[in-house]
């Protein structure tokens, strides 16, 4: 049994972090996460044969933060906008009063033309903790399915 | 038509874009480059242990499969059914005895012979085939696979010098340091890039773009122009090593940012949150931090500090290609070291903070030059003219010319009095 007041907030945290991402305030993307969180993005061919390799890795919310700062002020990549279209989750209520959430995601790219496609579709594996009423990630494991990534990986899935 | 009138320089310091983007040139790579008098690369020995592991990969566009023999050899044959051209082995990866083609089951051993043809003789006396019906002759056809220290290549000529001469002493030599210890594949990353397969080979030989393209290095302080880098090549300059050594710069960071201020790039001084990522564990005793070693014409192996990986380009018609990175470690790794090679991860690849820009590069460039197939690009930093075996600095698309010279002789184009 999840309390109401818990998928009410779990509901706010996917809703925010799909916001967050599709309308470039990645900066309060990062405080989605606990400050000791783990977030990565795997291949699923990866998993499929047991090993370890990721696309990308955080540890923690430095890192995470440390992404977004690089995209900042580092990296070039294509110019577009994303769209994240995320279903409902499936939960489960932990002993320690975390819930582990999966979800799928389907998330599409739009270039300065106003072409759009499909950038990768997938799902998510996450641990939710609780702080002061509010949902954080305490891990969150992207689970790629177009692991043949069409150019490149840059804003987060 | 295609011939040696397309250079407009004599030492390739001008490629004209037409080779990016002329179907003719691409069906021709496919007889001259692909299975033409060279080697491939194709995986590694590590990815099929056991007898009867096996995998599918590419050569150029060529579907083929690789996997390890009876006597502990490995093998491989272009995955196309000798019946009807079906896919015979449909799985990425797996363990089998032999390969049966689904459509009519026709079944292949591990060299690619012809070991069953269901209803050969027929049902009853009626059917099947002709008693003069050669099986022995309707095999796949093959590859041949040579390993260097762990490093699966193949050919499909039988003119192609030894594996050891055509890689040359540099390479051999870098590709012998990485292999030194079995390695462990940890997994794979893949991207599509809407680009000619031969921009990827000039993105890795370029060490020009290093510092400018990627300004992770330079924002963040982990290398900077006037480290002590270079290139090797081998005498016939088909393939190229780009090193950076470590350290040789860190007692005069001043001598560093003025160097950048003379280019009119700002030294910047972002922080990392966790510098845990820029962690070296020296694991070679050469000093070597980085190394990129382009292997004509379709491999590169990688050295970005602790974060090791091959990457092989996979055309997919002339406007794409796959990039496909195998991201590995050592069997004597520790967990703390397989973890550091791990987050290190997060500098390559389609996520890489210093290699995402790579694929836009290429797509830019591919986008941009595909109308305009008699313009040309400009290939002289460090200099024209011959091309030397060594580059003792940074600054330099020398290599590129290398390849292009290599490429014009495998596709029969080399211009009159070419320099090389
Ligand atoms: S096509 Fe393979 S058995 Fe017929
Ligand atoms: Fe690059």
């Amino acid at each position: 049994m999840i309390a109401s007041e818990k998928r009410d907030a779990i509901a706010d945290l996917m809703a925010e972090y799909a916001y967050r991402i599709d309308r470039d305030k990645l900066e309060d993307w990062v405080n989605l996460f606990t400050e000791d969180c783990l977030y990565k993005v795997v291949p699923r061919e990866n998993v499929a044969q047991g090993l370890p390799g990721v696309l990308l890795i955080c540890l923690n919310r430095n890192m995470v933060h440390d992404r977004v700062t690089s995209l900042r002020v580092a990296n070039e990549y294509n110019i577009h906008v994303d769209r994240h279209v995320i279903g409902a989750p499936r939960l489960t209520a932990q002993a320690d009063g975390s819930v582990r959430a999966e979800s799928n995601y389907a998330l599409f790219q739009t270039n300065q033309e106003g072409e759009s496609w499909l950038f990768s579709v997938g799902c998510y594996e996450d641990v939710i903790v609780f702080q002061g009423g509010k949902a954080l990630f305490k891990e969150r494991v992207v689970i790629v399915d177009t692991y043949a990534i069409p150019n490149l990986l840059a804003t987060p899935i | 038509m295609l011939d040696n009138s397309i250079w407009p320089a004599k030492d390739y310091s001008r490629v004209p874009f037409r080779l990016y983007h002329d179907q003719e040139v691409y069906d021709l790579e496919r007889e001259r480059i692909w299975r033409g008098p060279l080697w491939s690369f194709l995986g590694l020995e590590a990815e099929v242990p056991k007898i009867g592991d096996f995998r599918t990969s590419f050569i150029g566009d060529i579907p083929v499969v690789y996997n390890r023999g009876d006597d502990g050899k490995v093998y491989g044959f272009v995955n196309r059914c000798a019946h009807r051209g079906s896919t015979v082995r449909r799985e990425a990866y797996g363990n089998a005895a032999d390969h049966t083609c689904i459509y009519h089951r026709w079944c292949y051993d591990k060299k690619g012979g012809l070991i069953g043809v269901p209803f050969r003789r027929g049902v009853k006396g009626q059917g099947g085939l002709d008693p003069a019906f050669d099986q022995a002759q309707h095999g796949l056809e093959t590859i041949r696979i040579e390993s260097w220290h762990g490093i699966l290549f193949a050919t499909f000529s039988d003119k192609v010098e030894p594996l050891e001469q055509y890689l040359g002493g540099p390479m051999s030599n870098m590709l012998a340091r990485i292999m030194a210890r079995p390695v462990k594949v940890l997994g794979y990353q893949r991207q599509r890039i809407k680009g000619n397969w031969k921009l990827y080979c000039e993105n890795t030989r370029d060490q020009y773009h290093g510092s400018l393209l990627h300004q992770f290095h330079m924002k963040f302080g982990i290398t900077r122009v006037t480290q002590k880098g270079g290139a090797w090549m081998d005498t016939r300059h088909r393939h190229s090593i780009s090193y950076t050594r470590e350290d040789t710069d860190a007692q005069d960071s001043a001598q560093a940012i003025a160097a950048y201020a003379d280019q009119k790039v700002a030294e910047s001084d972002f922080q990392l949150k966790d510098q845990g990522i820029l962690g070296y564990k020296q694991e070679f005793d050469d000093g070597v931090s980085l190394a990129i070693c382009s292997i004509f014409p379709n491999g590169t192996f990688q050295q970005i500090r602790n974060s090791m990986a091959a990457r092989q380009v996979r055309p997919r018609g002339m406007d794409e290609f796959e990039l496909y990175w195998t991201i590995f470690g050592y069997e004597g790794d520790d967990e703390e070291l397989e973890m550091h090679r791990l987050l290190q991860t997060n500098m390559i690849g389609p996520a890489g903070f210093i290699s995402m820009e790579d694929g836009e590069a290429v797509e830019i460039a591919h986008r941009a030059t595909m109308l305009e197939g008699e313009a040309c690009s400009i290939i002289e930093m460090g200099g024209g003219g011959k091309i030397p075996d060594e580059i003792t600095f940074k600054v330099s698309d020398v290599p590129l010319r290398g390849f292009w010279s290599y490429y014009a002789e495998l596709m029969g184009i080399e211009p009159e009095g070419g320099i090389r």
